[in-house]
């Protein structure tokens, strides 16, 4: 019998083991307590061994006969810049405001495609943070300051 | 007449100023979203959810379920005019609505789109108010292990219906089951897996997992292969369907609008099942099975009443078990929460007037689509030509700014973008990222059931199984999980054999 290994399949298989066995690691540090009072740990450790099992059989199907699904190309440049742009708001907005926070971050998540243009980059970029400055701080009264500490205010 | 008397109190409240506009605003942003593809209505009500923590519950409510039904009408629009379903129930549509639009009947199509969910809409509407009363005084008698049961069950259904291999989408329902548990303890309090950060106590907010796993990760998916849009629309004239058509599409309309209305209650995506299912039954009945994929009017009728009357039906769980059918459902029951409401069959005496102001606005909202749809179909078709290029970005900004606003936590957007990564990854494995989400939103009910009902019966498991209710439910989660696994195996001995010859 030809046997058809899945690529996809051994990679969602070792995801799910390696999220699952981390939390049950973490659920060993946590009281278990007894079935009538059952403790913090006991919960995520059950459900835990579960999605390392589930995980484990995924792999072992992929193995022996995965699913064909083709992987198909990855975006690196997507993947990081919007990472970036993403990390970069939550750790900025309350240092540099609102204002500034959010033209940086548009400008970075526009740069993750491709095709762009510096210029169509700028502009997109300008048009969005106006756009959710009168839309979020304006019109609804959101409670972040438009120009924060880093900058002197 | 009680049920007269509960739908004019709804009405009287879902009549209110206030209350019709944001219907409106609801159902306008939900087309709008169910037309552009590459949005859908999960990653939309994640992200205004935090803009209507300021309004009154029931005008929030109204304006996300707004969102809800009116992504599935909209949905039908862009599959008729550039055989580009905007939802996943939509896709059924494209085969016969696009074709109708290539012979120069897109207008007919639209009209039998817009007539059926407008049919399917009020009659589901009127299905829910007679249905949810006495289901909510029933689920009123249920104990611990008997919610634990059913949260389980209806867990395990979401999975018979998912598409994908049933063991990856049982592991995402784990999964999320798992990650649910984060932050502290609902008995001792003990913070869990929050290394050390005060910020995670509270947990993983169930928006920053939704924006991430249906906002980011899509995005990815889009940007995989980038193309420029070329949306070649069919001029629409003569909207208003011939004598002929007015004559065929009358029996679709009213077998999609039961199939629907019966299907929407499971959870798990019951509208995409309930337009795959109108349409086989229209062409196995049709005396034209030839015409079905060359431009049939049924196939149209039937379909998109049939996902419009399960948009609306899928609220029954909602509103009387507390139990999600689909993502924005669970994303219902955060807001529910927000505003210290619990979803489940208490809201229906608690809150008359917000139970049935919900309800009464689900019509107003059909008449507001009519209305906004079929006049008006010329913008719509405009909004096409926004380039991908302004919209992924604003995406991303509106899903950071929102979520950040919810709790003022940067966690919460970092959450956003490893949930998008996570979702990414997942789903070019082929794992739907729905039952992670309904895993996580319904994972800390499990625990607090599981471990209240053995509080009660001291420790012993076989409650699960001597309380009749209990009992019956985990029987048909059993049944549900062989469903599912069933043909799985088939398929796969269909491979081996296929190999052996």
């Amino acid at each position: 019998m030809q046997r058809h290994r899945s690529f996809p399949d051994v990679l969602a298989g070792a995801v799910f083991v390696l999220i699952g066995g981390a939390f049950v690691v973490g659920a060993l540090g946590y009281e278990l307590g007894t079935p009538t009072r059952m403790g913090p740990g006991a919960f995520p450790l059950l459900v835990g061994a579960a999605v390392v099992a589930l995980g484990l059989a995924i792999v072992g199907k992929g193995l022996i006969a995965g699913e064909v699904i083709s992987f198909g190309p990855v975006p690196w440049r997507a993947v990081a810049v919007i990472v970036l742009a993403v990390l970069f708001f939550g750790f900025t907005i309350r240092r540099l405001g609102f204002v500034p926070t959010t033209a940086v971050t548009a400008l970075l998540t526009t740069l993750a495609s491709a095709r762009v243009r510096l210029l169509t980059a700028v502009a997109v970029a300008a048009g969005l943070t106006v756009a959710s400055t009168l839309i979020f701080v304006v019109g609804l009264q959101l409670r972040i300051p438009l120009w924060g500490p880093w900058l002197g205010f | 007449m009680e049920l007269l008397d509960n739908l004019a109190l709804g009405f009287s409240t879902a009549l209110l100023v206030q209350n019709v506009l944001y219907c409106f605003v609801g159902v306008l942003l939900g087309t709008a979203v169910g037309v552009l593809p590459g949005i859908g209505p999960t990653a939309t009500v994640a992200m205004l959810l935090p803009i209507t923590f300021s309004f009154e519950p029931v005008t929030a409510l109204i304006m996300l379920a707004g969102i809800y039904y009116g992504a599935q009408y909209g949905g039908s629009t862009t599959a008729i005019l550039i055989n580009l379903p905007g939802e996943s129930s939509a896709a059924v549509t494209a085969l016969d609505g696009h074709e109708m639009a290539r012979q120069g009947r897109a207008g007919p199509a639209l009209a039998a789109a817009a007539i059926g969910s407008f049919v399917a809409g009020t009659v589901a509407t009127v299905a829910l108010a007679a249905a949810a009363p006495p289901l909510a005084s029933v689920a009123l008698k249920f104990g611990p292990a008997d919610y634990f049961s059913l949260v389980l069950f209806g867990l395990i259904v979401s999975i018979a219906l998912a598409r994908g291999t049933a063991l990856k989408a049982l592991a995402m329902i784990a999964l999320g089951v798992l990650l649910g548990t984060v932050g502290q303890d609902i008995y001792t309090g003990t913070p869990r897996f929050v290394f050390e950060q005060r910020e995670l106590y509270g947990g993983i907010d169930f928006v920053s997992v939704a924006v991430g796993l249906f906002g980011v990760a899509e995005i990815l998916r889009n940007l995989e292969n980038e193309q420029t849009r070329t949306a070649i629309v069919s001029k629409v004239t003569n909207l208003w369907p011939t004598r002929e058509d007015r004559r065929r599409i009358v029996a679709p309309i009213l077998r999609g609008t039961g199939l629907g209305a019966a299907l929407g209650v499971l959870p798990g995506g019951g509208h995409v099942l309930a337009s795959f299912t109108s349409y086989a039954v229209e062409k196995r009945i049709s005396k034209r099975p030839q015409e079905f994929g060359r431009g049939a009017i049924e196939g149209v009728a039937g379909p998109e009443s049939a996902n419009n009357a399960a948009a609306q039906t899928s609220f029954i769980p909602l509103l009387t078990l507390g139990l999600p059918a689909h993502p924005v459902m669970a994303l219902m029951i955060g807001a529910f929460i927000v505003h210290g409401i619990t979803p489940g069959p208490n809201v229906i005496n608690d809150e008359p007037a917000l139970f049935w102001g919900l309800i009464a606005s689900m019509w107003i909202g059909n008449v507001l689509l009519l209305l906004l749809n079929l006049p008006l179909i010329g913008l719509w078709v405009r909004m096409l030509r926004i380039p991908y290029q302004v919209l992924f970005p604003m995406i991303i900004l509106f899903a950071a700014i929102g979520t950040y606003s919810l709790n003022f936590n940067a966690f919460d957007v970092y959450a956003i973008a490893f949930f998008g990564i996570l979702g990414y990854l997942l789903i070019k494995c082929g794992c739907e990222p729905a039952p992670l989400l309904l895993g996580f939103v319904l994972g800390p009910l499990l625990e607090e059931n599981l471990r209240r009902a053995l509080i009660i019966s001291r420790g012993d498991p076989s409650v699960f199984l001597t309380r009749p209710i209990s009992a019956a439910l985990l029987a048909l989660a059993l049944a549900a999980l062989v469903v599912a696994v069933l043909p799985t195996i088939r398929q796969r001995r269909a491979v081996v054999f296929a190999e052996e010859e």
